[in-house]
């Protein structure tokens, strides 16, 4: 099928109601900047998912980080989405201005110059991510290690995403397909999602980030639940130019070399079993104190990024959104991040 | 040139040291008649409708791939100027140095600025420096005044329905060059920095009804467009084939997870000119300096009936049927429709 042929066949359907989950925060953005929901049948639903690592940390990871910047001799090394995003007194925007060290990098290897021109301060990177990102922490432990460098450290918030998957499913989700994030796959392999689409009878889409790409996955999420209704539980590879079965084994082997899988805690959906990576215990002295960063607070009680990661509710549905909780004055994660469900809504007037 | 290589405390005593600072580094780059008095204040000709504006240069680096502050600090407000139609004539600049500021980054700095000012038509009658403490820093003000020719009336808020979009060049540059600089990615992209003023004067000369110009700085083209259709009220509808970007930036871009439409240029204008006029234009616009890339890139739309002008209501806001007072619109190279706001949150260094 060609990329007419597609949009003709995903306009015209007219099959069962569709809720699919695009379930990474990349897909969110990239589904509202190319105005995909409206490309689509009434009846084939986009839900967004857990999929924006800063959004789903839990609010105790973000205090650690703004008693380490408020605390004399430290630095806290971060990529920009984390900065505004609110802990349970203050974001690391706000410690900054009273005085904390932060510092904002695209690239987590620009701790290392920093380190090395000034050894008298710890530098802690706030290294937040999904499977995408954990094998440049791995090569981060790995770099500390050879060249002895005792002034950097890593604050993780790492999580994987079959644990979150199989919990969404696992809790009876109203989810007749997912569009599977391609970042992810190019390193776990699509393999990852195999169990759980047979496990739960769903099929999976891998999808790259264009406009054509996501629809091409889309396409062929839709065309597997028209075909085998009541149970499809194929995973698809959409994206074969950079995803395989097996995905990038050499990252997998580095970030099991410095990383343990673990249980971890969600924002807004408490402990999740084989969901995250802890520095493995022979590497405590790189760890700046992620272990046990469980609690989770909510500035505003009637904030729903709980429901919202979960595709319950969309963020339009949240009674704050737009009215107390704009990308300005965020109440949660979700609304402050350029990958969070309630930011792209907002922004992109997704509705 | 001075006998020492940076820039101390006594240099801004307002004594010797002040006037040496003064004379050798100012004086020599802006000579022209009303400068060398070295009076009090200014005193020019001129009469008719004044435009004035004035805008500070804070960017770092003060040396970048395409321009520097000085450059940057004419066109800014040069630019400014433009906008309205007016005709750009003088301009004043205050300098604040930090201690430590290298005497021939200064020099650099300064002669860029008046060599910009030269090109832009524009002299420099007045000027202030101030040292501060700090650790070799340089910031600089500029206040512009231009004067606006007779029956000239650009605006916000004239767009009309029918009308044509249109921009004088690919979007994003200065912004990827600066951030480019300051996260140390290597690239050549440079910045666009550049004075607009032949563009302007080839389009109101050409008798282009032009209804409205602004240039494209902070915020970005889609920031801007969304102001112009609140000002107006009507919604502007863009083709995100037709918008310009340079494959450079657009890969800058795509590293980044930037967005081009959000991004800052500071040599690039968006034009709202009636629609049978667009071809014309956009002619005019591509035999202008700096105005090679242009394009026509949407068209402004009648927003739908009773839709209040500005609407800012957020959260299932809008329909399908008929556009929203105010509202930008992006056509997707897929064929959907993406509906874009003002630029949310910073994230990002300044870049002038």
């Amino acid at each position: 099928m060609n990329l007419e042929e597609i949009k003709k066949y995903l306009k015209e359907y007219n099959g069962p109601e569709l809720k699919i989950m695009e379930v990474c925060g990349s897909h969110t953005g990239a589904i509202a900047k190319n105005g995909i929901p409206g490309l689509l049948s009434d009846r084939i639903h986009l839900i967004s998912g857990p999929g924006c690592p800063v959004c789903v940390t839990p609010s105790s990871y973000i205090d650690r980080l703004i008693d380490l910047c408020l605390t004399p001799g430290n630095c806290v090394v971060t990529f920009g989405d984390l900065i505004r995003v609110p802990g349970s007194r203050m974001s690391l925007q706000q410690a900054s201005g009273r005085g904390g060290n932060v510092r904002m990098v695209y690239s987590p290897m620009d701790i290392f110059p920093m380190a090395h021109k000034d050894p008298d301060t710890t530098f802690v990177f706030a290294a937040v991510g999904f499977e995408t990102t954990a094998p440049v922490y791995a090569l981060m432990a790995q770099q500390i290690l050879e060249d002895h460098i005792e002034n950097v450290k890593l604050l993780t918030a790492l999580r994987t995403m079959p644990g979150i998957i199989d919990r969404l499913c696992a809790q009876g989700a109203d989810i007749q397909g997912f569009l599977a994030p391609g970042h992810v796959a190019v390193v776990t392999g699509s393999k990852v999602f195999e169990p759980l689409a047979a496990k739960y009878s769903i099929p999976f889409g891998v999808a790259g980030f264009t406009g054509a790409q996501i629809l091409t996955a889309l396409c062929g999420i839709v065309m597997a639940c028209e075909r085998m209704q009541g149970g499809c539980s194929r995973v698809m590879n959409f994206y074969p130019s950079v995803v395989t079965r097996e995905g990038n084994t050499e990252a997998q082997k580095l970030v099991d070399r410095y990383f343990d899988r673990s249980d971890a805690v969600w924002r807004g959906m408490g402990m999740v079993p084989d969901s995250g990576r802890l520095l493995r215990g022979e590497f405590a002295q790189l760890d700046a104190g992620s272990r046990g960063l469980n609690e989770d607070h909510k500035i505003n009680a009637g904030c729903c990024c709980d429901k919202v990661l979960m595709g319950r509710m969309k963020p339009t549905q949240c009674p704050l959104f737009g009215k107390v909780c704009s990308p300005l004055r965020p109440q949660g994660a979700c609304m402050v991040s350029t990958e969070g469900n309630c930011y792209t809504y907002y922004v992109n007037h997704r509705e | 040139m001075l006998q020492t290589a940076r820039i101390t405390m006594e240099h801004g005593s307002g004594g010797q040291a002040t006037g040496e600072l003064i004379g050798e580094i100012f004086a020599s780059a802006f000579d022209n008649d009303v400068l060398d008095r070295m009076e009090d204040s200014a005193v020019v000709p001129g009469s008719g409708r004044i435009a004035v504006t004035t805008d500070s240069f804070v960017v770092t680096p003060l040396v970048f791939r395409g321009g520097d502050i000085g450059r940057l600090s004419v066109c800014g407000t040069v630019n400014d100027l433009l906008m309205r139609g007016a005709v750009p004539k003088y301009l004043t600049c205050g300098f604040i140095l930090e201690e430590g500021l290298e005497v021939s980054l200064l020099q650099r700095v300064v002669d860029s600025l008046a060599k910009t000012a030269k090109e832009a038509g524009v002299s420099i009658i007045a000027g202030d420096t101030k040292v501060i403490e700090g650790n070799g820093g340089l910031y600089i003000n500029t206040t512009g005044v231009g004067f606006v020719p007779d029956g000239v009336e650009i605006s916000a808020a004239n767009a009309q329905a029918g009308d044509a979009v249109l921009v004088s060049g690919t979007m994003g540059d200065h912004h990827a060059a600066i951030l480019g600089e300051r996260l140390n990615i290597e690239s050549d992209i440079e910045s666009d920095c550049a004075p607009l003023g032949e563009i302007v004067r080839g389009l109101l000369d050409g008798g282009i009804e032009v209804r409205t110009l602004r240039d494209v700085t902070r915020g970005g083209l889609a920031t801007v467009l969304k102001e112009l259709a609140a000002a107006s009220g009507k919604c502007f509808m863009l083709e995100e084939n037709a918008v310009p970007v340079s494959p450079k930036v657009r890969d800058f871009c795509g590293l980044l997870g930037l967005d081009p439409l959000y991004m800052g240029n500071e040599g690039k204008l968006v034009a709202v000119v009636p629609g049978e006029q667009a071809e014309r234009a956009l002619e005019i616009m591509r035999n202008a300096r700096y105005g090679s890339g242009a394009a026509v890139i949407g068209k402004v739309l009648e927003a739908k009936e009773g839709a209040g002008a500005g609407s800012a209501d957020r959260g299932g806001a809008g329909s399908a049927e008929g556009f929203e007072a105010g509202e930008l619109l992006m056509r997707t190279e897929i064929g959907g429709i993406r509906r874009l706001t003002v630029l949310q949150g910073e994230g990002l260094p300044r870049i002038c």
